[in-house]
């Protein structure tokens, strides 16, 4: 992961399904002086239509190397091979070693007061269990460790509640604690800060509007609770509309939609792979991915996060070798992938899994949870970033909690695939299904976006979505900061390695008036700990300038500017 | 010079004969092993060429995705509702008296929920943009949980946002591989996910039946006895549900409670239907049968029935619910609750406490409807009195699954027609039925003497139509 610059080649991947006659460029005037050849090299050499659906980057007259997601190697060749960039720039050696140090102080302090808790001299806070002599303990002994002396120390970075909508701004309420994080109290305050944390990409968490008005009357007619699943009486009318409309969106044959977007992976895998099935499984894919792949069932493998070389060798092995002792074939194979990785701000190498799925006649779930709306020059995820068309993907997964600023997640896919999720999953058989104010909100933005509604408002946001991420990662870089992913991912992974700095950065920026999470073990790897920011649609240029401020004088205060590349000192536009 | 030589050598010699005969036998004994892994090595496959591993991809035929599926399955037909869940329910086009969603205590139709969620929306919006740990806990999120904590009397409480993944949570983030879960064979499908997810040894008894759980207990005391070592790390789980849904009757909780206590098992009980409903103020299962309520390690139900709005929560001590803040994997995971559905839970708690006789009313339409379904004669009715969950079959079994399941479809459908919404219990193909099929008729407090009497007419007439004798 931390071995420099990962650069994947994506050789003549379009497959015969090219788009073609489209002109490139997000065209909102930012155009000036293109030197990178990109968008040249993309007319020149399109003879066969390949690079016409290639995603489009803003081209702001910096020609540093690495400032676009995609870029053309030697316009005008024959051959037009693309390079899909993403950034890992290695950790340098001596902040692995400080890093370690660190956890040593960490466990070392841990160790020396779980003994003075023990013999009686320090007070223990933890929580005990009472009135349960003679039971076996609940806890290993390691996880609590952790958590106690740990986490305690710095889970004031988490947790910390709001109270408002989380838009553009949030107010978050102010804590304090008097016995070191044990317990927390309410001074009754708040902090107004520029809310870069919530997954709001689109910027459609809204509490007024046309949308928010359409909810209302939701509520009045449907009500907000349904208390049946959709094999009983679950189905409204509001969730074939959603079905029909959002199939439309994607582009393909049929949708259906479940109330959690967790559920709809954890409840559904287990319907399409069981015993003697092999899932493919991306290194670092979400928990409900796992616990879906868990559950079914059947053999899990896993890939290194975006390793296409790895995949097809795991591929190979596992077609040639068959099921493990008994050598059986495989009765199938699927690669379980997500679009935009959330911790790393990768995007996945999507038309180099499509080749290797066709080539290998196996079968492909793409968890979009972080990329439907967000990516894509229409919003429809990667396969509109890549130009690809979305049926060559099996099983398109997503979330409404992120861009639709709702609640729950579907699948989509062909219509047989569809109703055989209809019969056997999970949530569609036993939960409740989704309530009609969450479906009327996910409507609601969906024809935004689609354009059917709003006036050009989804493309629009759309747009700026796009030249807000490719702006703030580029200034970060600028900066001098180590920025993980891929250009024109809106989640930017910020890393800052010890896990101390951690809750320092989330507080210092908050005290500016940034809000910003972090993430640390063991979400990430133990010396990798990182902040977190995503950006939204409904962020001005003057909010990513103030929260560029201050990141850059908390990167100054807690010597977080560890990049040693040299600065592209361009000015970046907007 | 030579003499002094020729001794050294000699002495060497002799001294190292030991030596010898060591390094020969250790030779000897790794041309054995050679042998040995030669033959083992002759019995696998050669190693493939690249060709022969193309002929073997080119070959290989993977299934399809999805079979082939019936269309006439009822999942693909499903009957489409226009309106409220509430007392009455547009079905088809078709307004019906509501017999077949949760909705226990009748909230659906209230005014003050219905503002809540207005209030809220105006508020907060509709979706929360994050998990609980990253800005996704908001104010309300934390009024909740200490409301529920305050009226459970426990010390803490935490939401999940989908009703089914609290439980399905909650059991893996204790119980490991190792680890031994006595659970009823009667619980929901939810549970039965949560015990799959911990990988633990599953130990199932028969429904209700306290002494098959004794049983059980005893042959794992054995076990424990003989493995005084493995005994002290093995964490034993019960997990019962307080009224079952898929039977309508309720735990012998107090028996349990004694075995519990005897072998030191953690108790986990799921009060997915009980929450609200059992109980002089709803509080469930300890208040309806006078139990301590800490005596139970942990509680699990849903905000989706008798509170009618959405989400599940965990309730216990803080030593045991806090772990899930950091290990629930569908509370860490996920977006939080919306928040426009907290509002209607804390407005839907609002009203539970402050009107004591929802629940008395449920609890006396509930027998009430019991008593008039017991005189029906093709038809029986299952599950406790008191319970809103009532199971109805034909009093006589039929020719067969099927054919049950399709008779009782035409009640079902007969009752639409005249004015009343009936629903099948349905099961997934994968799950294991030990029941025969039934239409779970679900009681709500907001019926009228009048409307049983109607209902328990329609259903005995439907029955006697539709039984095949
Ligand atoms: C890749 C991925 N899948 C699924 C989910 C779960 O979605 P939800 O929050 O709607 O439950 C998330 C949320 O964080 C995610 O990142």
């Amino acid at each position: 992961m931390s071995n420099g610059t990962m650069v994947c080649k994506l050789n003549g991947y379009a497959n015969g399904n090219s788009i073609t006659g489209k002109s490139n460029g997000i065209s909102n005037g930012t155009s000036n002086g293109s030197s990178n050849g990109l968008s040249n090299g993309l007319s020149n050499g399109s003879s066969n239509g390949k690079a016409n659906g290639l995603p489009k980057g803003l081209s702001n007259g910096c020609s540093n190397g690495l400032s676009n997601g995609l870029k053309k190697t030697s316009p005008g060749e024959e051959s037009s091979s693309v390079k899909l960039i993403e950034e890992y720039e290695a950790t340098p050696f001596i902040i692995i070693v400080l890093c370690y140090i660190s956890y040593v102080i960490l466990n070392f302090f841990g160790h020396l007061r779980d003994f003075l808790r023990n013999t009686g001299i320090e007070k223990n806070k933890c929580a005990v269990e009472r009135n349960r002599p003679g039971y076996v303990p609940l806890y290993s002994n390691y996880e609590s460790f952790y958590t106690r002396n740990i986490y305690r120390r710095i889970c004031h970075g988490w947790n910390q509640p709001i109270c408002s909508l989380p838009g553009t701004t949030i107010d978050i309420m102010d804590r304090d604690t008097d016995d070191y994080n044990w317990t927390f109290r309410f001074p009754g305050t708040t902090s107004k800060c520029i809310n870069m944390g919530s997954y709001n990409y689109l910027g459609f968490a809204e509490n007024v509007g046309p949308r928010a008005d359409e909810v209302q009357e939701s509520i009045l007619k449907y009500g907000t609770n349904v208390g049946s699943p959709r094999h009983e009486f679950g189905t409204l009318d509001i969730h074939h509309k959603l079905e029909k409309l959002l199939a439309e969106f994607l582009q393909v044959e049929d949708a259906v939609v479940f109330g959690m977007g967790f559920a709809t992976n954890s409840t559904n895998i287990p319907a399409l792979a069981g015993k003697g099935c092999l899932l493919l499984s991306d290194e670092l894919n979400h928990a409900s991915l796992i616990l879906g792949c868990k559950l079914s069932g059947a053999t899990i493998k896993v890939f290194k996060h975006n390793d296409m070389t790895d995949l097809e060798a795991k591929l190979r092995q596992a077609i040639v070798e068959g099921e493990p002792r008994t050598s059986r074939p495989w009765k199938k194979i699927i690669i379980v992938a997500e679009g935009v990785y959330s911790m790393e701000g990768s995007i996945v190498n999507l038309p180099e899994i499509i080749r290797l799925k066709k080539k290998y006649r196996v079968y492909l779930y793409l968890d979009e949870a972080h990329s439907i709306g967000a990516i894509g020059e229409h919003g429809r995820g990667v396969c509109d970033y890549f130009g690809l068309d979305t049926k060559d993907v099996d099983l398109l997964m997503g979330t409404f909690t992120k861009s639709f600023g709702s609640a729950g997640g579907y699948i989509a896919g062909s219509k047989q695939l569809m109703n055989h999720i209809r019969l056997h999953s999970h949530s569609f058989g036993y939960a409740s299904s989704m309530a009609a104010p969450v479906a009327q909100q996910i409507l609601g933005v969906l024809k935004t976006i689609m354009g059917t509604v709003g006036d050009g408002e989804g493309q629009r946001r759309i747009s700026r979505l796009a030249r807000n991420s490719r702006y703030f990662r580029q200034k970060l870089k600028q900066l001098g900061f180590i920025v993980y992913g891929n250009d024109d991912s809106p989640v930017v992974p910020l890393l800052i390695y010890f896990p101390g700095k951690i809750v320092a950065f989330v507080a210092g920026a908050k005290k500016l008036g940034v809000a910003t999470v972090g993430a640390g073990y063991p979400a990430t790897p133990l010396i990798e700990s990182r902040v977190r920011f995503c950006l939204s649609a409904s962020h001005t240029k003057e909010m990513l300038d103030k929260a560029l401020e201050v990141t850059s004088i908390l990167g100054d205060k807690f010597a977080l500017k560890y990049s040693r590349r040299t600065r592209n000192t361009c000015n970046i536009e907007y | 010079m030579e003499w002094l030589n020729w001794n050294s050598i000699t002495s060497y010699l002799r001294s190292s004969l030991g030596y010898h005969i060591l390094l020969e036998a250790f030779l000897l004994l790794i041309v054995v092993y050679l042998m040995f892994l030669r033959k083992k090595k002759s019995r696998r496959p050669a190693k493939l060429s690249e060709k022969e591993k193309q002929l073997l991809i080119d070959e290989w035929k993977p299934e399809p995705l999805a079979p082939d599926i019936p269309s006439d399955h009822y999942a693909l037909n499903p009957k489409i509702v226009t309106s409220k869940y509430g007392k009455h329910i547009i079905v088809d086009g078709k307004k019906c008296l509501n017999l077949a969603t949760h909705n226990y205590l009748g909230l659906s139709d209230e005014k003050s929920l219905e503002d809540a969620a207005l209030n809220g929306l105006r508020k907060y919006g509709v979706g929360s943009c994050g998990p609980r740990g990253f800005y996704g806990t908001v104010d309300i999120h934390l009024e909740l949980e200490s409301r529920l904590a305050k009226f459970l009397n426990v010390e803490e409480v935490i939401l999940y946002s989908y009703g089914l993944s609290a439980v399905a949570s909650a059991i893996p983030a204790y119980a490991k591989k190792g680890d031994v879960i006595f659970c009823d064979e009667g619980v929901h499908f939810a549970i039965q996910k949560g015990l799959t997810a911990s990988r633990s040894t599953i130990k199932y008894f028969k429904h209700n039946d306290v002494d098959d759980l004794h049983r059980l207990l005893i042959e794992q005391e054995k076990f424990d006895n003989k493995n005084p070592k493995l005994a002290r790390v093995i964490r034993r789980f019960l997990v019962v549900e307080a009224l079952y849904m898929n039977y309508g009757d309720i735990c012998p909780l107090r028996e349990m409670m004694e075995l519990k206590k005897k072998y030191k098992v953690r108790i986990f009980v799921d009060e997915t239907v009980s929450f609200g409903v059992l109980g002089e103020h709803g509080k469930g299962i300890t208040e309806h049968l006078n139990i301590p309520i800490e005596d139970i390690d942990h509680i699990s139900s849903t905000l989706e029935h008798a509170i009618s709005g959405y989400g599940g929560f965990c309730a216990g001590t803080t030593f045991i619910i806090d772990h899930q803040r950091l290990s629930g994997l569908g509370y860490c995971f996920s977006a939080s609750l919306p928040p426009l559905q907290v509002a209607v839970a804390i407005a839907a708690l609002d009203m539970l406490e402050n009107k004591p006789d929802l629940t008395e009313k449920l609890r006396s339409n509930c027998i009430n409807m019991h008593q008039k379904l017991s005189r029906l004669l093709s038809c029986r009715v299952h599950g406790d009195p008191i319970s809103p969950v009532k199971h109805l079959r034909f009093s006589k079994e039929l020719s067969s699954y099927d054919v049950e399941t399709e008779q009782l479809e035409k009640i079902c459908d007969h009752a639409h027609q005249k004015g009343f919404a009936l629903a099948i219990s349905r099961y997934l193909d994968e799950e294991v039925l030990k029941n025969r099929p039934s239409i779970r008729l679900l009681i709500n407090a907001s019926l009228e003497e009048t409307e049983l009497t109607e209902i328990c007419d329609v259903i005995g007439e439907a029955f006697d139509k539709f039984i095949i004798l």
